[in-house]
């Protein structure tokens, strides 16, 4: 637990404080979306293709329609022709996307019809008289064999299945590669995982017809959610309201569910009754679109004999699955973080998005920055082990040193601050290295396979979207604001605002410790509330490692504006300049003469009722907004992609030492340590909490967790049986060494964590793995590393010694 | 075609609950549904993630796989039975705020359960013991370190009181 005061010098900010969301929690107080419960509500139950790819002939809903309880069965050739075609990250209209599909199906779980009922188990029943006739066509499940040219293709309109190819050359990369003593190629495969929070998604609207208005209360986690509804339904944005007070059980990226909200929008429109859609785990799997990136990657890397790497080259080829949202993007991010923490001068990045007949990619904690990490950090391992040279000292050697920043990168973004290898430093101290090593050779002298594996990771955060453009010139965003509102009311008590959901980060935490800490006042009596889409400020909600900044950064802007409005209130009363002013827990005096006060209560009565006290010009009242641009925004990229993706960039080291039973397969990460810099932290409690829960989902997708499909393209992992999630008794406890090098962006010099643990986790994984499998001659570079992956790999060299004996 | 139902009698909390119920209706669905009683979540309904976790006379079920006519007869505690006298944090609630156990809080009332039935059998548990109670409830958000750590604040607290 963390220290009772701020490590930093503030008052409130660093210091232990509990949160302001735990107890409700703790008591069953919480209030998600399915929590919700509104009178005359009606129930959703979705019919699914069964088919990767097929033809839908006819639908029969007579005897659904017929069933007890059924308000309405909805086919996607009605929906599709009253709502337009859901957002696409990049320039692919003819890749059109419907909650339900029309005419044909394009993976297995696709949704093809939409029963309503009385109760939700009348709902599914129902749901299994409707008789879909397919006709099955052709799939194509394998990515590299979607971009041929004579491939299957999943959206025949739209003319091949690549969403979009750009090979990138920063710096002079052929040169270096000509130059450099020695090269290195090799395939990295990062499998289809994704965070699934326990809670599914839930969507629930009511239309409210004499205001014109459709409530929404959903558990997502999406920017610009309200004005992506509203386009899709042909409706004007300011008729949606999405009530953002609820809580998110989970999402870490994939909390999307625009489909599902759209589909009960339409529903309880067209019915004029609530309409609630509550997912089944089952239905998550299939047809909840938030797996994972899917990747294959083509690493080249050329480096001198002393370890120094000149330039990489990576190719990495993804696969979205049958549809396109904002996942085509995941393959921008890692543009802003192209070398890793590495002084590497000259980069080639070739991304390639790919559709095949599989669920849709969608977010996921990182936007696509673990895998490339992964493949990264595998790299310098190879880098090493060619060279024979000690891992650890090859990467001090290619480090950015403290004295280089601010560090501009070949692809034009310049990181902020960071001091790497004195992270690097805590965290082999913290984990006693020497002794970690001699560990494994006692291991290893034993019998047994035993490896460390150390990973040194970026976490980019509180960016700008500048992906967007990157990938889509006909898009032109620059701004990704955040903002907060703050109110002090006649009694003194204090409130700020915030325009988005929460699905566990803590933000009423971290804004009432922010304004806690501008005001002087006690942030356990500061309330933070979530505002709805029609009276909040723009948000782009909790993506991309950004609250601490974005969000932490508008509340001190607002709450300084209310403290010199207080200051001017002083000044105008006390009849000096408010340079002469002290500000002291939110009462003000005369400096060096404390009697000349005017207490908190005092200011706060004259803003609010004596208006022939305030200073001439001043709005009565005390309340501030303000809306922050992502510090470094503000451009577009440059015509050969070069771009200031995000401003901060947190730094993480991981050190893990393994031994892999050699008769399952079986890992056991028996020590784990995570060196982490993600410069002030505001709450360390939830920062260390968000890095242990990002080290967990490091685990599982290195070592468990992935959506298989058949060749047919049948989902073969769709329920907790088959996709595993890691308990508690495969997660290592977790050692975390904390060091701060402040941003010098941001109000108080925070970065983004809430990216942390996963964007390091499965390198460091797969670094001590591979360590571990070096002496029977094995290497592996792929996730997850199952327990099988392994055990065939073990086998192998044992196989071909007992043939040959 | 009319639902089948039953009437049963169900202790929740302490308090007797008499409804008819259809024979199908899942006990977390008739806890939350019913008795609007929402801080027990529904997680996997296939007994895997723990996050409908209850207690049924004192020991910890997936309430997603029992029938609420099941429970006829029994008692059943939740998460909101596990507060102190006036709806006040147990010992091991305020446990969990102190080193933040949580974050999303949708996993935290089936890992209360497991952990507050831990408790009852062995007060004194070591962190292996703990993770071996918590393991059928899965958290997405903790990496499970910070509930370890809170259920063993809890044990020390609690045999800190009884000394």
């Amino acid at each position: 637990m963390a220290e009772k005061t701020s490590p930093y010098g503030f008052r409130y900010i660093g210091a232990k404080r509990r949160t302001k969301e735990d107890p409700r929690f703790v008591t069953g107080r919480g209030r998600y979306a399915a929590d919700v419960q509104l009178h005359g509500m009606l129930h959703v139950a979705i019919v699914a293709s069964p088919y990767p790819s097929a033809r839908i002939r006819s639908i029969d809903a007579q005897a659904a329609r017929a069933a007890p309880g059924v308000h309405y069965v909805l086919t996607g050739e009605e929906l599709c022709s009253q709502i337009d075609s859901l957002y696409i990250g990049v320039d692919a209209p003819k890749v059109k996307r419907y909650p339900l599909a029309r005419d044909v199906v394009r993976y297995a779980g696709e949704w093809v019809v939409a029963v309503v009922a009385e109760t939700r188990a009348q709902a599914e029943d129902a749901a299994e008289l409707v008789e879909v006739d397919y006709e099955s066509l052709p799939c194509v499940v394998d990515p590299e064999e979607a971009i041929r040219p004579d491939a299957v293709q999943v959206h025949p309109d739209h003319g091949g299945n690549v969403l979009f190819h750009r090979r990138f050359v920063w710096g002079e990369v052929d040169e270096a590669f000509a130059r450099a003593q020695h090269r290195l190629s090799f395939r990295a495969r990062w499998g289809r995982s994704a965070t699934v929070p326990i809670e599914t998604f839930v969507a629930l609207a009511q239309w409210d017809a004499g205001n014109e208005i459709m409530d929404v209360w959903a558990s997502i986690q999406m920017p610009k959610f309200p004005e992506q509804l509203a386009r899709a339904l042909r409706m004007p944005a300011n008729a949606m309201r999405v009530h953002f007070d609820v809580d998110v059980g989970g999402s870490y990226g994939v909390k999307r569910g625009i489909k599902h909200t759209l589909l009960v929008c339409w529903l309880a429109r067209r019915l004029g009754r609530p309409v609630r859609f509550l997912e089944d785990r089952l239905e998550n799997m299939r047809g909840g679109d938030m797996h994972g990136p899917d990747r294959i990657f083509d690493m080249q890397v050329a480096f001198d004999g002393d370890g120094i790497v000149r330039a990489w080259k990576i190719r990495a080829l993804d696969d979205v699955g049958a549809y396109a949202g904002r996942s085509p993007l995941q393959l921008g991010k890692p543009v802003s973080a192209i070398c890793g923490p590495y002084r590497i001068p000259a980069v080639e990045y070739e991304p390639i998005s790919v559709m095949t007949h599989k669920t849709p990619q969608e977010a996921v904690r990182g936007f696509g920055q673990s895998p490339t990490n992964f493949a990264m950090e595998c790299t310098m391992d190879r880098v090493a082990r060619f060279l024979g040279m000690d891992r650890v000292e090859l990467r001090r050697r290619n480090l950015i040193r403290h004295d280089e920043f601010p560090y501009r990168i070949p692809s034009g973004t310049t990181y902020d601050s960071g001091d790497y290898h004195a992270v690097l430093d805590k965290a082999l101290a913290a984990a006693d290295y020497p002794a970690l090593l001699e560990r494994r050779e006692a291991a290893r002298r034993a019998g047994r396979l035993a490896g460390i594996g150390v990973s040194t990771c970026l976490e980019p955060s509180g960016g700008n979207s500048s992906f967007e453009p990157l990938f889509n010139p006909k898009n032109e965003t620059t701004t990704w604001m955040d903002s907060c509102l703050v109110r002090v009311d006649l009694n003194g008590t204090i409130t700020g605002v915030m325009g988005t959901s929460s699905s566990g980060q803590g933000h009423q935490t971290l804004v009432s410790t922010v304004l806690g800490e501008i005001f002087e006042r006690d942030p356990s009596g500061i309330r933070v509330v979530h505002a709805d889409s029609l009276n909040a400020l723009p948000s782009n909600s909790p993506v991309g490692s950004r609250m601490a900044i974005m969000l932490g950064g508008a509340a001190a802007g607002a709450a300084r504006r209310i403290r010199d409005n207080l200051m001017a209130i002083a000044a105008h009363n006390l009849g000096v300049a408010a340079s002469d002013l002290e500000y002291r827990n939110g009462d003000i005096s005369v400096a060096g003469q404390p009697d000349r006060l005017l207490t908190w209560d005092q200011l706060v009565e004259i803003a609010h009722r004596k208006y022939h006290c305030m200073p001439p010009g001043m709005e009565p009242g005390l309340q501030a907004q303000f809306v922050w641009e992502v510090p470094t925004g503000g451009t577009l990229p440059t015509a050969d992609g070069q771009v200031q993706m995000y401003p901060c960039y947190s730094f993480e080291v991981h050190v893990v030492y393994v031994e892999i039973d050699p008769d399952t397969g079986k890992p056991d990460l028996q020590r784990y340590v995570v060196g982490h810099d993600c410069g002030v932290m505001i709450n360390p409690d939830i920062v260390h909490g968000m890095t242990c829960g990002g080290v967990a989902h490091g685990v599982g997708a290195a070592l468990y967790e992935k959506f298989s499909f058949s060749d047919e393209g049948q989902l073969l992992a769709g329920t907790f049986m088959d996709y595993l999630i890691p308990s508690s008794l495969e997660v290592p406890a977790i050692d975390i060494v904390d060091h701060c090098t402040p941003s010098p962006l941001t109000t108080f010099g925070q970065k983004g964590s809430g990216e942390a643990g996963y964007l390091g986790g499965p390198a460091g994984i797969a670094c001590a793995i591979n360590d571990a499998l070096a002496p029977v001659g094995a290497a592996i570079a792929q996730t997850p590393m199952s327990h099988l992956a392994l055990w065939s790999l073990i086998q192998a060299p044992r196989d071909a010694g007992q043939r040959a004996a | 075609m009319n639902e089948p139902t039953r009437r049963i009698t169900v202790t929740v909390n302490g308090t007797e609950h008499e409804r008819e119920v259809p024979v199908r209706l899942s006990l977390v669905d008739f806890l939350r549904e019913t008795l609007r009683l929402t801080g027990t979540h529904v997680g996997c309904e296939h007994g895997i993630c723990g996050a409908c976790s209850v207690l049924l006379d004192g020991d910890p079920v997936r309430s997603c796989l029992m029938f609420a006519v099941q429970a006829d007869g029994h008692a059943v505690t939740t998460v909101e039975g596990l507060c102190a006298a006036e709806g006040r944090m147990s010992v091991l609630q305020d446990s969990f705020c102190e080193a933040h156990g949580l974050q999303c809080g949708y996993c935290t009332p089936g890992m209360l359960v497991a952990s507050h039935a831990l408790l009852d059998k062995n007060p004194s548990p070591t962190a292996q013991q703990v993770r071996e109670a918590i393991s059928g409830n899965l958290c997405r958000c903790t990496g499970y370190q910070q509930i370890v750590d809170a259920v063993l604040l809890a044990a020390s607290r609690r045999s800190g009181a009884a000394n």
